[in-house]
């Protein structure tokens, strides 16, 4: 198994593009299951599913959220169907209010494909154009029903 | 930036579904790349390799770790409208490939290429051979007009002159005549835009993409200056998306021409709408009224193309030369508006009105044919009829995507609509709705049928053959790609 996470983060590495970050994860990699030895450079994110699961994560500044959820591998079906070019609106994610102000500006662009989102609302964002700051740390963020779901009206079970 | 995106997706390969990676491993995955599952696993026939048929595909063998997934396609290509309907300048849109060519590659994915459902094999025979079989083929036909002088030469449906340039072999031969100075396009959807933008796009933009070269040559040599982009109701009821209407309003060398009249009205009814039919309108109503600044008045001036929406018109006749060969122009019907908002609806007025054109482009929604006569189909909706996916009297068949409820929607909205008919199909056979016991032969039994009547189906290798040969080809010119543009040369590269 180790082989296999050793593996796994080597290719995550291979993505960062950033040697410092590289270095932290490499050192990480060989001491799977121990307390890594610099945390404090990652922000916690907290999902909530649509099964209204809550599922919490890291992500290191400058990540965008999508980039979060696919390194995480976290399981929202059909999360970011345009790998994060503003050509869709399948990473839409709903925030509270407070934290949506802590979000920073958005684009025209931005707000082009988020109007085409299911369930729209005030607070709502691009995941793929959130990026990770400390200052977010903590953050809760919904993933929002994609489409009208008749089964979950009829029984209750999705 | 291409090594970037390889590796990204090489990543997603890698991590996407539960332990998809660690799973393959472990079931063995030898020099033939497939797994060996038991012959009582359940099989399930999918019919067309558009955005529908690979979502439904990528659902179902994520629900079930038993399911086994056959996709069937009737030319040598897959991907469908991602391929032959996103317009060639929005790239970006493609990138669902990505995840189609992940499930493509997995282990209980199998692509047949070259294979015509209907012709070379029975629907009948596949559900013989399968436990299921979803139909997602998609909307070739298209909604005609049905007004007189719509078969003149310079008239084109939406859906053959996109397929001409994105190049769709059956509409290779299309040679639009792009000689006149006026082009009329009837609908204002996201396709009617894309269409005036491509017309109307500096050479320079399109070069880049993977237009095809015939039709980049034919737009390089256009003498279209102009296109009015007509609608039977008014701005509020437009069923284009900001988006598409931001690129006309920033495209280089044109300027907006719109009549102000259509927008009255318009302005006390932004209020009361929702968001994104605000900002749309609002954009709307900007380029139509304001009084542009200093640097885009000269930027206007120096224009020398012009685009513009024109309201409260239906086609009534296509109207001809003297001659009789050619169009001159359409004549089209007033309207006014009855009720408001999205169920606002057109009212003749008995007036008309006649433009003068070369070129007209119908752009008025495509349309479902059927493709079995032991398949139902909805002539009046132009779908199959089914609840949630699942056909209507017909046990054991499915559809998903504009097949299933219109041809209306982007990808996304393909992609939620076979989720839910594949979440169907799983409840079926999670319940016994379905019987999955008994062994199906599936691909065994339908390639030998096929092989006996003469066709050989395109893998998915195969097609990663043509693949390569269009993206060196494109090298050289500074394009993504260089797409084949006929069955035979595709088959020739999938096959040598």
């Amino acid at each position: 198994m180790a082989l296999v996470t050793t593996l796994r983060r080597l290719v995550q590495n291979s993505l960062r593009e950033y040697s410092r970050k590289a270095s932290a994860r490499w050192q990480r990699s060989f001491t799977v299951g121990t307390q890594p030895l610099r945390s404090d450079n990652k922000v916690t994110v907290n999902f909530i599913n649509r099964d209204g699961e809550k599922i919490t994560v890291k992500g290191s500044p400058g990540d965008s959220l999508l980039d979060v959820v696919i390194n995480e591998d976290l399981d929202f079906d059909g999360f970011g169907a345009c790998e994060g070019t503003l050509a869709c609106s399948t990473c839409h994610l709903i925030f509270d209010e407070e934290m949506y102000k802590k979000l920073g500006p958005i684009t025209d662009e931005e707000m082009d494909m988020l109007d085409l989102a299911y369930g729209l609302t005030d607070t709502s964002r691009l995941g793929c154009q959130i990026c990770l700051t400390k200052s977010l740390e903590g953050m809760v963020a919904k993933v929002p029903e994609s489409v009208a779901d008749i089964r979950q009206t009829k029984d209750g079970s999705s | 930036m291409g090594a970037h995106k390889l590796l990204f997706s090489e990543l997603k390969l890698w991590t996407s579904g539960r332990g998809g990676w660690i799973a393959r491993l472990h079931k063995g995955i030898g020099a033939c790349g497939k797994a060996s599952l038991s012959s009582c696993s359940p099989k399930v026939c999918i019919v067309g390799s558009g955005p529908a048929g690979f979502y439904t595909a990528q659902h179902l063998i994520k629900a079930r770790q038993d399911v086994e997934v056959d996709i069937y396609e009737r030319l040598p290509v897959p991907f469908g409208l991602v391929r032959f309907g996103v317009a060639p300048d929005h790239p970006e849109v493609k990138n669902v490939i990505n995840t189609f060519t992940q499930t493509a590659k997995h282990s209980r994915c199998s692509f047949y290429g070259n294979v015509n459902v209907g012709k070379n094999v029975s629907i009948t025979e596949l559900q013989q051979a399968y436990h299921a079989v979803v139909l997602s083929y998609g909307a070739e036909g298209n909604r005609s007009m049905g007004v007189p002088g719509e078969d003149l030469a310079g008239v084109y449906s939406a859906k053959d002159f996109v397929g001409w340039y994105n190049g769709l072999p059956s509409c290779r031969e299309l040679s639009p005549d792009l000689s006149c100075e006026t082009a009329v396009i009837l609908g204002q959807g996201n396709v009617a835009l894309d269409v005036a933008r491509i017309l109307l796009s500096p050479i320079d933009i399109l070069k880049k993409t993977d237009i095809t070269q015939p039709a980049l040559e034919a737009l390089a040599e256009s003498q279209v200056r102009r296109v009015l982009i007509v609608g039977r109701r008014g701005p509020i009821q437009i069923a284009c998306t900001i988006k598409e209407l931001r690129e006309m309003v920033n495209l280089p060398d044109t300027r907006p021409d719109m009549v102000a009249a259509d927008f009255d009205a318009v302005k006390e009814a932004l209020k009361d709408l929702p968001r994104p039919r605000k900002r749309l309108t609002e954009l709307m109503l900007k380029t139509a009224l304001e009084v542009p600044g200093e640097k885009e008045q000269e930027r206007r001036s120096k224009a020398s193309r012009t685009w513009g929406f024109r309201f409260f018109r239906s086609p009534v006749e296509v109207l001809a030369e003297p001659s009789h060969s050619r169009i001159a122009g359409i004549r089209l019907a007033i309207n006014k508006l009855e009720g408001s908002g999205e169920g606002a609806h057109a009212v003749l007025t008995g007036e008309v009105e006649d433009v003068s054109c070369g070129l007209v482009v119908s752009s008025i929604g495509y349309k479902s044919l059927p493709i079995d006569p032991s398949v139902p189909f909805d002539s009046r909706k132009a779908i199959v009829p089914n609840t949630m996916g699942r056909v209507k009297q017909a046990a054991g068949l499915y559809c998903s995507g504009w097949l299933k409820t219109g041809p209306t929607g982007v990808i996304a909205t393909t992609m939620n609509n076979s989720f839910d008919t594949a979440r169907s199909l799983v409840e079926d056979m999670d319940s016994g709705t379905l019987d999955v016991s008994a062994a199906k032969p599936g691909s065994q039994s339908i390639s030998a049928l096929l092989e006996k009547r003469g066709v050989k189906p395109v893998t998915f290798s195969d097609w990663e053959k043509i693949d390569n040969v269009e993206m060196k080809k494109g090298e050289s010119s500074g394009k993504p790609r260089e797409k084949l543009l006929t069955v035979e040369e595709m088959l020739h590269v999938a096959w040598t």
